[in-house]
């Protein structure tokens, strides 16, 4: 097995949750004792800073170190919660095309030699900064959510994925709503996996507590408690370490006939 | 009265859009991963209908020709159900009877162009 892992996070439709499962996979890996750095390939639209809570500490981005301006080390910042995660992060004030593959190569290349896992936040879309993100990629994740656009979207990349042999591939559905698989007005896990047919890394289910970590900048893994998302995500992980953790059972507890009939009274 | 209780109680069947989900797709994504414009894919039928018709007359108003998709594998379905066999197969350049849509040709028909410019004379835009 290869000592290093280079893993880009992608998704084709954007608004899937690609960044909030690189946050979150990079803090789950890096509390296992793993060193992480998780690379925004988001050129002139990073986020993945703020969901890490870490937008107030960036002074330089990867363009300045491609530039000569600093070193790699000096770009990096390094998370004070959990010190075995770092960022690289993208410049903001400019367009996807300030960077080519090739550069993309040479930073993963330098990285590798510091970390277990280089985790590659991909922006949305199939163009230029997609073929950025996946230049230096050995694997791939891509993530989706039971929806049609969503679907289509992360096939038409699973395609591309394969044309620039990438052929480790996996698959996270994301926001899934386990009520509206089981009255069937969602696609289910068994359904999308059918359709994509990329084997699954894991489930995670709709999460109003995601939303407070964004708001936050506090990846749900650091939550003392996990909620269900966080425990998926935290399963996913470990999936992604070679240890073999069942699916979580998001099975809609059976409402009781006594509920149910308090309810009409309602 | 009655009936609603009973489907609030027990829950009532809509109907589910989770196939629909699933049909829509496998019909777009056959499309997406065979990467074959509708043009060609038009010509295509037109060829193979042209080359089964030669040996058998076909029934043109219930045939299927779809591109279909299964775990990433995409296979072209045709059904094409066979009138009658004919004992004779026409030579290669003879005519598919196939019923013809009436046909629409852009400079034959009304020139939209007059059509836009006189109406756009009435609308009343102001000037400053």
């Amino acid at each position: 097995m290869a000592m290093n892992r280079i893993i880009v996070i992608t998704s084709g439709k954007g608004g899937v949750g690609k960044t909030t499962c690189t946050a979150n996979l990079g803090m789950a890996l890096a509390k296992a004792g793993k060193r992480v750095v998780v690379i925004d390939a988001d050129f002139g639209l990073r986020n993945l800073d703020l969901l890490l809570g870490l937008e107030n500490r960036i002074v330089y981005t990867a363009l300045d170190v491609l530039a000569g301006e600093c070193r790699l080390d000096q770009a990096l910042v390094k998370d004070k919660r959990q010190p075995n995660l770092a960022l690289l992060p993208a410049a903001q004030n400019r367009s996807k095309e300030s960077i080519t593959p090739e550069q993309m190569k040479k930073l993963v290349r330098a990285l590798t030699k510091a970390y277990n896992f280089v985790l590659i936040d991909s922006p949305a879309g199939i163009e230029m900064g997609f073929r950025n993100a996946i230049a230096a990629a050995r694997e791939a994740i891509i993530v989706t959510t039971p929806e049609i656009s969503a679907v289509r979207d992360a096939d038409r990349v699973i395609g591309l994925l394969e044309a620039n042999d990438i052929k480790a591939m996996r698959l996270i559905i994301n926001r899934l709503k386990p009520s509206m698989v089981e009255a069937e007005q969602m696609m289910s896990v068994k359904d999308v996996q059918d359709i994509l047919a990329v084997p699954l890394l894991g489930v995670i289910p709709d999460d109003e507590q995601v939303v407070v970590s964004t708001n936050n900048g506090e990846p749900l893994i650091l939550s003392k408690d996990l909620s269900k998302a966080g425990t998926a995500v935290s399963n996913i992980a470990r999936r992604l370490q070679g240890e073999k953790v069942p699916l979580m059972d998001l099975s809609v507890p059976k409402e009781n006939f006594f509920k149910k009939l308090r309810q009409l009274f309602n | 009265m009655i009936s609603d209780f009973l489907e609030r109680l027990f829950g009532s069947r809509e109907p589910v859009s989770r196939d629909t989900a699933k049909q829509r797709l496998r019909f777009v994504l056959a499309h997406d991963r065979s990467d074959i414009s509708p043009q060609n894919l038009e010509k295509l039928r037109k060829e193979i209908l042209e080359v089964v018709s030669r040996y058998v007359e076909l029934d043109f108003d219930s045939l299927e020709f779809s591109l279909e998709s299964d775990q990433r594998m995409t296979a072209l379905m045709a059904n094409l159900p066979i009138r009658r066999v004919r004992t004779n197969p026409l030579e290669p350049d003879s005519p598919v009877e196939e019923k013809q849509e009436p046909s629409l040709d852009l400079e034959e028909s009304i020139d939209l162009d007059e059509v836009v410019e006189e109406a756009s004379e009435t609308a009343d835009i102001p000037q400053d």
